[in-house]
């Protein structure tokens, strides 16, 4: 585990975001530390995506702070905070679909090697944006499909090709907002074992429906309801938490009423 | 990418092939009348190759490229009024007018999406329109004569027809050459990527406004070149160019030849203009045939002639 | 200041004509997501029928209401021959299909009526100025329009609030699939409604007939300034557009009858009667840039989608 006396490189104070009469995000803080995986889980509806949103800058806070690596990011715009090295990948896959794979990537690569306004030379001919975006497909098993376009790719493929365009940012934090969702038991288990490959890599915070994948990869686990935490901790310690089992046993239910 | 063998491209090189020898073809039979229709033919095709890279490529849909048209001619009809007549004056003030006009609208514009954007840009247009109509000095309504076409020292004399023919189709090769540079530089790749998926560029670390933005300005200004073209082709130039029909013939241009294909606006330019010129030999009435057959491609040819190309080189 | 309130009239009775055109427009697009450029030639046609019919029938009302009728029916045979295979479509499809109408609808009616323009007189008992206030004199058929127009924007409110079909439309402009799951013929709505709107901009078309002339491309200009208002009003709000239609028929028409003097208040005689008639022309493009820029979504968004 991490430790906990380290500079937290995410570090969320009193962070408030409401929707008209719905408070979406209501007063959350919390850290996450350099090189742990912190998972976020919580009932539908708890506020993951929006907090996740707000971090990686698609979406405003109404008040509270964001701090990345030592500097405030509230106010920044998306695209800055990925060159600080946030990167995240979507709930709903929204990848480029008409582009390849390989395209995919290199685009990402090329977001953090300069400014883009070359308007002559041939971009897929860059030899080292190629080689970036070889190595990131390589690194998620997908280096023999670098050239399908994406609406091509089966369901698992496009989930590990978002992996591939966040890890080509190089980023320091990965933001992964349920990469496991709608993945058979096959494709699960080939994105846990990515997953626990990668968090040797970069600090990764998680947000996942997938009880066994938590609890499988996380260090830490934050629980929100109601855009609020109510828990925070390891593993065991949110097992035994009285009011996350208690938020659970609805969620359970739910779960299985829907699925 | 190795360009490879198949209708759309044949197509493309056929077509370049034919428009090169064209002039020979009129001075053996005496034709001239096919040189100036295709002079005109070559200056529409580049205004729709530029309306293309922004439209095809970056998925912005002005409905006011017209407006470039008529900055050019006017640049160039203005100083030409003015006592200056060297093309070496009148052509950079005619791209950079343009360009300062697709950066000022551009800039409002993009703020907005979808089919508010179709209508922001048509309303700029429309001033543009209007503001012409109200130089009194210059023609106003009834538009301005250029009296002389741009001098270039001697280098090219736009008064000869065949010259002027090779310089406008010189122009449609460096704008298409520039275009296809552009989309697939590091650059179009953003842009096209935009298009895509804006949120994804933005999470990615693209800011999309500045490069849309860029590329609104580029479009502009090679339309803005084609309007300069046009005032010497046709020694005039009036509000009319700017109409919002006028635009919305250029986006017809596009989209029934192909939009994001390189060559499917100069397709475009050609079947329509072509179609609207034969109509008009054998009836005074050519909208009754014209408009069902546009009616008919958009039921019938998506992807517009390229886009059909491509199908059939597929199987 | 009877000037003032003159022109005031003047541009109420524009306004309502606007709204006559918008509405049509607001409805097709907010509920089939149609693009129609092609509702603008529905406008010259309406002005030709009545122009026709008038014609023949010798009577103003006889050939007004023929004209309306035949502008419906024209409407629902367009809908059903060519535009319902549209919907769904990309925008900039409906947009090069209806481009393509506008062709076909310039040349039929030179064909049909001659390039030159027809002009359509109004009977002796519309053509007497009316008192409406003490000293103030108004001609009765802008009178009449005003108050024709504002009828059918109140039987427009009714129907779309309070019956079912009603119901329907604004369910089917604020969500578009909820109305498939209903399990309503969408079909014989949306034919409806086209023919609904069509008939409108009839309407505006055969009332503008008289004050202006029946002429080829009359409804191109009318139409920018209809999607001018829909775009302002929020895309697929009935009540947006009515505000709009106003706000823009009032401003478009006291820009004109009073820019030029205020501007030779602040500028020399000529530059003013060079710049009055640009810029009162512009204003209405103008307003709607400023609040595109400013509320990207028009001022009243129909509803969230």
């Amino acid at each position: 585990m991490a430790d906990s006396l380290a500079e937290p490189l995410l570090r969320v104070d009193n962070l408030v975001r409401r929707y008209g009469g719905i408070t979406a995000t209501d007063n959350l803080s919390m850290e996450v530390l350099p090189g742990e995986l912190h998972a976020i889980i919580g009932p539908n509806g708890a506020g993951k995506t929006t907090l996740i949103s707000q971090l990686t800058g698609q979406v405003m806070p109404n008040s509270g702070t964001i701090r990345f690596a030592g500097r405030d990011v509230t106010s920044l715009p998306s695209y800055k905070r990925s060159r600080l090295g946030l990167a995240r990948s979507f709930q709903i896959t929204s990848l480029l679909k008409d582009f390849s794979a390989i395209d995919n990537v290199a685009l990402a690569a090329q977001a953090h090697d300069g400014h883009s306004f070359r308007f002559w030379g041939n971009a897929r001919k860059e030899r080292h944006l190629r080689d970036t975006a070889r190595a990131a497909l390589e690194r998620v098993g997908l280096g023999k499909r670098a050239d399908i376009v994406v609406s091509q790719l089966s369901h698992g493929e496009q989930r590990e090709l978002e992996l591939a365009v966040a890890l080509a940012t190089k980023p320091q934090l990965l933001l992964l907002d349920e990469p496991m969702a709608g993945l058979g038991v096959t494709e699960s288990a080939r994105m846990v074992a990515l997953l626990k490959e990668l968090r040797r890599e970069v600090t990764i915070v998680l947000v996942e429906h997938d009880m066994e994948a938590v609890f499988a990869l996380a260090d830490r686990i934050t629980v929100l309801v109601y855009g609020r935490v109510i828990a925070c901790g390891v593993p065991d310690a949110i097992r035994k938490h009285e009011e996350v089992k208690r938020a659970y046993l609805g969620e359970q239910h739910a779960v299985t009423r829907h699925g | 990418m190795k360009p490879k063998l198949n209708a759309s491209n044949a197509v493309a090189a056929l077509l370049c092939a034919a428009l090169v020898l064209l002039p020979v073809y009129s001075a053996a039979t005496g034709n001239i009348f096919i040189l100036t229709l295709f002079t005109r033919i070559a200056i529409y095709a580049l205004a729709a190759a530029s309306l293309n890279l922004i439209m095809g490529y970056g998925g912005m849909m002005s409905f006011g490229h017209a407006a470039y048209l008529g900055i050019g001619g006017y640049a160039v009809g203005i100083l030409a009024t003015e006592g200056i007549g060297s093309g070496f004056i009148q052509w950079p003030v005619a791209l950079a007018a343009s360009a300062l006009f697709a950066l000022l609208i551009g800039a409002l514009s993009l703020r907005t999406r979808g089919v508010y954007f179709i209508m922001i840009t048509l309303a700029f247009a429309q001033m543009a329109y209007y503001v012409a109509s109200a130089l009194s000095r210059y023609g106003g309504d009834d538009g301005l004569t250029v009296y002389k076409r741009s001098d270039f020292a001697g280098l090219i004399n736009l008064s000869d027809r065949t010259q002027f023919y090779y310089l406008c189709l010189g122009c449609l090769f460096g704008g298409l050459y520039l275009i296809w540079r552009i989309v697939n530089s590091r650059f179009g790749l953003v842009v096209q990527g935009v298009r895509s998926n804006e949120q994804r560029m933005q999470a990615i670390g693209f800011p999309a406004y500045r490069y849309r933005l860029v590329c609104f300005v580029i479009a502009g200004t090679i339309c803005g070149l084609a309007g300069a073209l046009l005032a010497n082709n046709t020694d005039f130039v009036s509000p009319a160019v700017m109409y919002w029909t006028r635009s919305g013939d250029l986006m017809v241009m596009v989209i029934l030849g192909g939009m994001g294909s390189l060559f499917g606006p100069v397709v475009g330019a050609i079947v329509y203009l072509l179609l609207e010129e034969l109509l008009s030999q054998f009836t005074e009435y050519s909208g009754l045939i014209l408009g069902p057959v546009l009616l008919l491609i958009v039921l019938f040819a998506r992807g517009g002639i390229m886009g059909l190309l491509g199908r059939m080189s597929r199987g | 200041m009877y000037l003032v309130v003159e022109q005031l009239l003047n541009g109420l009775q524009f306004g309502l004509l606007l709204f006559l055109l918008a509405a049509g427009l607001t409805l097709v697009f907010g509920i089939m997501d149609f693009v129609n450029l092609a509702h603008g030639s529905l406008y010259m046609m309406g002005a030709y029928f009545a122009a026709t019919f008038v014609t023949w029938t010798g009577s103003f009302v006889l050939g007004a209401l023929l004209a309306l009728g035949a502008t419906l029916l024209l409407g629902i045979v367009l809908e059903y021959v060519a535009l319902r295979h549209l919907y769904g479509r990309d925008h900039l499809d409906q947009v090069l299909a209806t481009f393509g109408l506008i062709l076909f609808f310039n040349d039929a009616v030179r064909l049909i009526w001659g390039p030159a323009g027809l002009a359509l007189s109004l009977p002796a008992w519309l053509t007497v100025p009316v008192q409406i206030i003490p000293g103030v004199y108004y001609p009765a058929y802008r009178l009449m329009i005003i108050v024709v127009a504002l009828a059918v924007a109140a039987m427009l409110y009714l129907v779309v609030m309070r019956t079912r079909v009603g119901m329907l439309i604004r369910a089917g402009a604020s969500n578009r699939e909820m109305i498939g799951a209903l399990g309503i013929n969408i079909k014989l709505l949306f034919t409806l409604v086209f023919g609904l709107g069509a008939a409108l901009a009839g309407l505006a078309g055969l009332m503008q007939a008289p004050i202006l002339t029946v002429q080829i491309g009359m409804g191109e200009n009318i139409l920018i300034l209809a999607f001018v208002i829909i775009v302002i009003g929020g895309i697929g709000s009935i009540r947006g557009a009515f505000m709009a239609a106003i706000f823009v028929g009032i401003i478009d028409t006291m820009g004109r009858a009073f820019l030029p003097d205020l501007l030779r208040k602040v500028l020399s005689g000529a530059a003013a009667s060079t710049a009055a008639p640009a810029l009162s022309s512009m204003l209405i493009y103008l307003l709607m840039a400023i609040i595109l820029v400013l509320r990207p979504e028009g001022l009243f968004p129909a509803a969230k989608r």
